[in-house]
């Protein structure tokens, strides 16, 4: 027996490009991108770092709702998302709000999402995405369905989607991969290993050495990711996306990240179950630090363009939260009215008492 | 028209619905080559191709989960869970995702999903395979809930139930399968969803019922007519949302009702549509409203069914107390 898990967990070494200072390891691995697609990039990275600051502190004071942290986990988040082409549908968890900004979703929506108002579930037309999903698991299935529906329509796409490593323990993560494997489907099943669920270590939802190896038990291909690499994560993403819309079925990609912050602002204490030599040593792979390394070598970013970003990021965002502050309330009457194309009886009669209810 | 059985009748629906929209795709465990478990599907994969009538691994849960992603990809998607009692399995597929997609993407997505799955006892199958869970599924917000008692009906509904552009919860029962042939139009004909059918009409009392119920109902107002008491029976055919100006039409007329369902008393719909008609009707009742149900024990092992499940025995003892009341 132990063998076959030796052998097993061999298959699933850690896929890096750029190593903590910067520096290329893995040469032949190396996407191709144009030096504005670097710069795009790092662009995004920081933008996202400062909107994670930012609505921590619009959180804090009250203009914000729930909001799960991102910072630490820009190129697990961005460099998947960067690999894929607008056709592609994003099935997105609840810390997945970044990915769905840059597919598409303005800014003042995401945070009427946090705020809990149904506009910033509405996706504007032509962005093909879901909005974040909060029971954990259920992602997989449906993208399981979108990309059998791609398949069925011939379409040269994929649907993506993520989850953490809590919800690897999931029915619903086996379930996904499974029928997207036997129905050979085009999806990209992403695993963001920050090493917490909550204050659960992995270590405590499995006895596996990687997450990765969970997708030999669908028969589909796995691959492990360092998460603080953004060209590592965009050259799995994009291979995947390559294998998928070439029938040649789903991938698994686990990337190995972390979150700084605490799992979300609703009164999490992180500092209850993470020791501080774990932060400061993870903090020591963050993603920007490196790609921002790897740039300057190339003589592609400066201080002063880090600075642009973080000063056009925080106008978009007082901007943004300006519009959600000020966007109408909901009415019931509009509940009522996204139940269902046409309104049974009960639900036509309580129309009638909202509606008079509202006129006065 | 043609004599049908119910599920020769659901055949032919699922026929005519595969002919008149490339998009509706019909799926489930067995469904494909095996023509379904009780041959509901019988013969559709040969006739639509496998891209369309196919077979899913083992897992209910996945298999709403698929339901919803071809939906996004504007499919029409005809699942089958096996037997109802393993609805628990999809439960979040079903209450906790394709019922709400409308409203939580403000109405710019939508699921028009129409889910099969038998139920029903009486035929001695093992456990949770018969159990009525309809009253799970009717508490939830943003899907229907479609119940039919005989073939022309269940071929109405089912049409409906699959053009409908929202989730529907479509229930047979698998006694009522092939129980009886009845006359059942050969061309498409649709039944609007949320209309109950009056299928007797009386002026003494109103027996509300459902599923293989509205029959044991008839039979009762049979034996009720020896004793010259006039039953009006009214089968809901959807029971979520509840056709409550059938109902209140009857109540009217005949001051006193009978509720019957075959799910346990705790469960089912009986206690939501006594409710509507206390509050809209009470001036009008001449007796309490009583329920014919089940007792409120988990389903009986299959030997004991007979003293179990709710019958026309039942039906006329409870019809009487509410008469002499």
């Amino acid at each position: 027996m132990k063998h076959v898990l030796e052998s097993v967990e061999s298959q699933f070494e850690m896929f890096q490009i750029l190593d903590e200072n910067g520096k290329v390891v893995n040469k032949d691995a190396m996407p191709d991108l144009s030096d504005d697609n670097l710069k795009e990039l790092m662009r995004r990275m920081v933008y996202t770092r400062i909107l994670d600051q930012r609505s921590m502190a619009l959180n804090r004071q009250g203009r914000l709702g729930f909001y799960a942290p991102t910072a630490g986990q820009e190129a697990s988040q961005l460099g998947s998302h960067f690999a894929l082409e607008t056709e592609d549908f994003v099935l997105p968890g609840y810390r997945d709000v970044p990915q769905l900004i840059w597919h598409g979703l303005p800014l003042y929506q995401a945070f009427l999402f946090s705020k809990g108002h149904f506009h910033g579930n509405q996706m504007p037309e032509g962005v093909n995405a879901l909005s974040p999903q909060i029971i954990i698991g259920a992602q997989y299935t449906q993208t399981a369905g979108v990309a059998l529906g791609m398949k069925k329509r011939g379409k040269k796409s994929v649907a993506i989607t993520y989850t953490g490593d809590g919800g690897t323990s999931q029915g619903d993560f086996y379930e996904g991969i499974n029928f997207a494997g036997a129905f050979g489907a085009p999806a990209i099943f992403v695993v963001q290993n920050n090493y917490f669920a909550i204050s659960v270590p992995v270590e405590k939802q499995t006895k596996a050495k990687t997450l990765a190896q969970k997708a030999v038990a669908a028969g589909i291909e796995g691959i492990q990711v360092d998460g603080m690499d953004v060209l590592a994560v965009y050259a799995a993403t994009k291979n995947a996306r390559e294998r998928a819309i070439n029938s040649e079925g789903p991938t698994l990609i686990e990337t190995l990240t972390y979150r700084y912050g605490p799992h979300t602002t609703a009164g999490d204490d992180p500092t209850r179950y993470r020791t501080e030599e774990l932060d400061n040593e993870w903090e020591k792979k963050d993603p920007l630090v490196r790609f921002r390394k790897f740039l300057e070598g190339k003589n592609l970013w400066s201080e002063e363009e880090e600075n642009k970003v973080i000063e056009e990021a925080k106008d978009d965002i007082k901007q943004a939260i300006k519009k959600a502050d000020g966007y109408p309330k909901q009415k019931v009457t509009e509940l009522i009215s996204h139940m269902f194309e046409e309104l049974p009886m009960n639900l036509e009669e309580q129309m009638e008492e909202y509606k008079e209810k509202e006129s006065k | 028209m043609a004599q049908m059985t119910m599920i020769q009748a659901i055949t032919d629906a699922l026929r005519t619905e595969l002919k008149n929209d490339e998009n509706v795709l019909v799926f489930g465990e067995d469904v494909g080559q095996n023509g379904g478990v009780f041959r509901a599907t019988e013969g559709l994969q040969k006739e639509f191709g496998e891209d369309r009538v196919f077979d899913t691994p083992l897992a209910e849960s996945a298999i709403g989960g698929l339901s919803i992603g071809l939906a996004l990809q504007g499919f029409r998607p005809v699942p089958e869970i096996q037997f109802f009692g393993f609805v628990y399995e999809a439960m979040d597929s079903i209450n906790g995702q394709m019922a709400r997609i409308r409203y939580r993407s403000g109405d710019t997505r939508h699921a028009p999903i129409t889910i099969r799955s038998p139920f029903g006892g009486g035929v001695h199958t093992p456990e949770l395979h018969a159990d009525s869970l309809e009253g799970l599924i009717a508490q939830q917000p943003g899907i229907k809930v479609v119940i039919p008692s005989t073939p022309k009906d269940a071929k109405g509904l089912l049409i409906s139930a699959i053009r409908d552009n929202d989730p529907v919860m479509f229930l047979e029962h698998m006694k009522l399968y092939r129980s009886f042939r009845d006359e059942v139009p050969e061309e498409e004909y649709t039944i609007e969803l949320g209309k109950a059918d009056v299928k007797r009409e009386g002026k003494d009392v109103t027996i509300i019922s459902y599923g293989a119920m509205v029959h044991s109902a008839l039979k009762a107002a049979e034996d009720l007519e020896k004793n010259n008491v006039e039953a009006e029976v009214i089968d809901l055919r959807t029971v979520s949302p509840i056709d409550i100006d059938t109902i209140l039409e009857s109540v009217q007329k005949t001051n006193r009702v009978v509720f019957v369902q075959e799910a346990q008393r705790q469960a089912g719909v009986a206690a939501h549509v006594i409710s509507e008609i206390q509050e809209r009707a009470i001036l009008h009742l001449e007796a309490p409203i009583l329920r014919v149900t089940a007792p409120d024990t988990v389903y009986s092992f299959s030997q004991a069914e007979e003293v179990w499940l709710p019958n026309h025995k039942d039906i006329v003892e409870k019809v009487n107390e509410v008469i002499n009341f």
